[in-house]
C-alpha cells in the first residue's frame, strides 16, 4: 500500500540520513539538509529516526493516501492540511486511507520534512533511498518527486497520534541567522583584512542555494595574499591544485561570494576554501531562504565541539520527552 | 615539499602535500592515505585522497580532532618510506575529439569563454604554441595519463599526464563555468585532463567525447557489474583517438552491453619513470598491444 503524488510542490525528494562511504568516488553523503527535523518527524510517528521521508522545499505537495498512516510535518513552518482540515505542526496525526494531504503556503523556514508511519520503502541504493539526482541514485529513478509517482511505505504498527514537540525542542534561524566558522583549510590565503571582513560584514542568502550548496551574496570582496600561483593551480587567486572539499566549507571563488556546500556537495574542486560551518550549524542552513541575513561567526574547535554536544543534548532531550 | 594539516570544521581533517602538482606529491597523498586507511583508526568514516592532498572525515564524538589529527602524523613517516611503486592497470579510452556535440555546446556557451571566436581546441592549442588544434590532440593523447583524483561529481576523474613539466599541458577554466557539458565530455582545466561522468555543470575546456560510459548507477556493462563507478586513483589512461565510424561501432557495443575496454595489468614505479619517461611510458602502452 502506498501514497499517490497528486502535485509534487516545487522540489520535493525522498530523503534519509544519507550514504557515507563513497565521498572519494565523488558521491556525497546525501540525505535530509535538516537532520534533526527528519530525525524528530519519524521519531513522532514511530519509525526509526533514520527512516526515508519527504523533505519540502517551499511549497508542499498534494499527497493522496491509499491507506491509513500516521503523519508529522517538521523543519520550516508550512502548515498541512488533511482534506482540507488544518493540522498541528511537530504533532503526529492521521491520515486515513481515501484522505489527501495538502499544504499551505510557507510561513517561515525552507525546508518542511513529512514523515510518514512506516516510512518511505523504496528502493535503497548504495544503502540509502535519499535522492541524488546528480548521479541518478535513490529516491524514485533517482530524481526528485514527480506527479502520478506511487511510492511505497514500509509496513509498520501504527502507535496512537498525537505526540508532539513543544516550541522549546524545535529549533529555526534567528534573523538575521547565524553560521559559526572553524577557519581552517586555506584560510592562510587570505590577507588579515579580509579574514577580519568576512566576519564583520552582513552578508544575505543568494538565490542560487540548493542541497548542493548555498552561496552568499552582500560582503566585500576578499583580498588574496599576494603569491607566484602553484603549478597545476591554475591562474586566478582564488585557484588551488583541485583538492578535496569538506562538508560546509567555504569556498569564494574569485574572492566574490562565498559558497557552503552541503549534503549534495561535490567532492573536490580547484577553489580555496576558508573554513568550515561547523557541523552544529549545517541544519540551520537548510533552513534559509533566499535573502535572509546572515552573519558569520568565527569559534574555534572547542566551540564547535561544545556546540555539536549542545545538539546531541537537543536531540536526546526530545527522545526523552517522547518516552 | 612540506606537508600541511589543517581541520576542515570540526569532522575532517585535510592534508596537502605540496601546494603545486607532481607526481611525488600525488604518489606521497595516496600512500599515506592508503596508510590511513590501513591503520584502521576507529571513528574514521571516509578517507578522500585527492591531487596532492587528502581528507580524513571522521566521528568527533568517537576520536576527538586533536587525537585524530596526531595519529594522522604518526603516518607520514610511514609514507616517507614506502616503495613508490604501483600494481595497477593501463585502459584505453577511445575519444573522439572535435565531436559535434561538445561543438554544439562550446558554442552555446561562447560568451563565457576567454576566445569567442574559436573553439576550445583552438584556444587550448594556441596558448600552448600549437599551430594547429591537431597537433594539440596528438600532445594530449600520445603519452599516457594518471587518474589523480576521483570526485567532483559522481566518478568523475581528473588525470595528470606522465610527461616532464615542461611538456605539460596547462589551459585556464571557462571564465564563468558553463550550466552544461554532455556526458562523458574530455575536458581541459589547468594541468588536469577529465571526463565528465554525468551531464551537467562544468568549467573544463571540452575536447571530445568518450562512447564509453564510466558511470552507470543501474551497472549495465561488463566492466561496471562490480561497482557503479569505473575509475580509481593510480589507473592509468590511454587516450585512443577516433573517428565518427568507429564512434557510432562503440556506442553500438555500449548500447547492447557488450562493449569491453581494453585493460592491461602493469607496474608502475615512480623512480623508474623519473629516469627514463619515454621508456617507461613505452612499456606500459606496449601493454595494451598484447591485452
Amino acid at each position: 500500500m502506498s501514497l499517490k503524488v497528486i502535485q509534487p510542490g516545487l522540489s520535493t525528494s525522498i530523503q534519509d540520513l544519507g550514504r557515507p562511504g563513497y565521498f572519494h568516488l565523488g558521491i556525497p553523503i546525501g540525505g535530509a539538509m535538516d537532520r534533526f527535523a527528519l530525525r524528530v518527524a519519524n521519531m513522532l510517528v514511530g519509525n526509526p529516526e533514520g527512516a526515508a521521508g519527504l523533505e519540502v522545499v517551499f511549497l508542499g505537495p498534494e499527497i493522496l493516501f491509499e491507506k491509513d498512516a500516521l503523519v508529522a510535518v517538521t523543519g520550516a513552518d508550512l502548515p498541512a492540511k488533511v482534506d482540507g482540515e488544518p493540522q498541528e505542526a511537530w504533532t503526529a496525526f492521521e491520515v486515513k486511507a481515501g484522505q489527501t494531504l495538502s499544504f499551505d503556503f510557507l510561513k517561515s523556514g525552507a525546508r518542511a520534512y513529512i514523515a510518514i508511519s512506516g516510512g518511505l520503502d523504496t528502493p535503497p541504493a548504495l544503502g540509502s533511498r535519499s535522492t541524488y539526482p546528480i548521479g541518478a541514485l535513490g529516491g524514485i529513478e533517482g530524481r526528485n518527486v514527480q506527479a502520478g509517482d506511487v511510492i511505497p511505505l514500509g509496513e509498520t504498527e501504527m502507535i496512537e497520534p498525537g505526540l508532539n514537540v513543544p516550541a522549546h525542542l524545535r529549533r529555526l534561524p534567528g534573523t538575521p541567522a547565524e553560521l559559526r566558522v572553524l577557519p581552517g583549510l586555506y584560510w592562510h590565503r587570505l590577507t588579515a583584512a579580509a579574514q577580519e571582513g568576512f566576519f564583520d560584514d552582513d552578508w544575505s542568502v543568494a538565490l542560487e542555494a540548493d542541497r548542493m550548496g548555498y552561496r552568499f551574496k552582500g560582503g566585500k570582496p576578499l583580498a588574496f595574499v599576494d603569491r607566484e600561483q602553484p603549478f597545476g593551480a591554475g591562474a586566478d587567486p582564488s585557484n588551488i591544485v583541485d583538492g578535496c572539499y569538506s562538508y560546509g566549507s567555504i569556498q569564494v571563488p574569485g574572492g566574490l561570494e562565498p559558497i557552503v556546500l552541503h549534503r549534495d556537495a561535490v567532492s573536490g574542486g580547484g577553489y580555496f576554501t576558508l573554513g568550515a560551518v561547523i557541523s552544529a550549524d549545517m541544519d540551520l542552513i537548510g533552513q534559509l531562504q533566499p535573502h535572509t541575513p546572515v552573519k558569520f561567526r568565527k569559534v574555534d574547535m572547542d566551540e564547535a565541539l561544545e556546540a555539536r554536544s549542545a545538539r546531541k543534548k537537543m536531540l536526546a532531550a526530545v527522545r526523552t520527552h517522547l518516552g | 615539499m612540506k606537508t600541511r594539516y589543517t581541520y576542515g570544521g570540526d569532522e575532517h581533517i585535510y592534508v596537502e602535500m605540496d601546494d603545486e602538482m607532481s607526481l611525488d606529491a600525488f604518489f606521497k597523498s595516496l600512500s599515506m592515505s592508503n596508510a590511513v586507511r590501513d591503520a584502521g583508526i576507529e571513528g574514521v568514516t571516509e578517507i578522500c585522497p585527492a591531487n596532492a592532498s587528502f581528507q580524513v572525515r571522521f566521528d568527533p564524538e568517537v576520536i576527538t580532532p586533536e587525537a585524530m589529527m596526531k595519529k594522522v602524523q604518526e603516518l607520514e613517516h610511514k609514507s616517507a618510506d614506502a616503495e613508490k611503486r604501483l600494481k595497477t592497470r593501463i585502459i584505453e579510452i577511445p575519444v573522439y575529439y572535435q565531436d559535434p556535440w561538445t561543438h554544439e555546446t562550446l558554442m552555446r556557451f561562447r560568451e563565457r569563454h576567454q576566445d569567442p571566436s574559436g573553439t576550445d581546441l583552438d584556444y587550448a592549442a594556441r596558448i600552448n604554441g600549437f599551430d594547429r588544434a591537431e597537433d594539440f590532440i596528438e600532445a594530449h593523447h600520445a603519452q599516457p595519463w594518471f587518474v589523480s583524483m576521483v570526485g567532483f561529481v559522481a566518478g568523475l576523474p581528473f588525470l595528470y599526464q606522465l610527461v616532464g613539466r615542461e611538456q605539460q599541458l596547462q589551459v585556464p577554466k571557462y571564465l564563468r563555468p558553463r550550466t552544461d557539458t554532455p556526458k562523458q565530455t574530455v575536458g581541459y582545466g589547468g594541468c588536469f585532463s577529465c571526463i565528465y561522468s554525468v551531464r551537467g555543470a562544468g568549467g573544463y575546456q571540452m575536447f571530445g567525447v568518450t562512447p564509453m560510459p564510466i558511470f552507470d548507477p543501474e551497472q549495465k556493462q561488463s566492466y561496471l557489474r562490480d561497482f557503479m563507478v569505473f575509475f580509481k586513483p593510480g589507473d592509468i589512461v590511454k587516450w585512443k583517438p577516433i573517428n565518427r565510424e568507429e564512434y557510432d561501432r562503440i556506442l553500438a557495443e555500449v548500447e547492447a552491453d557488450t562493449y569491453v575496454p581494453r585493460i592491461a595489468e602493469v607496474d608502475f614505479d615512480l623512480e623508474a619513470f623519473n629516469a627514463d619517461m619515454a621508456g617507461t611510458n613505452a612499456k606500459l602502452m606496449e601493454a595494451l598491444n598484447v591485452a
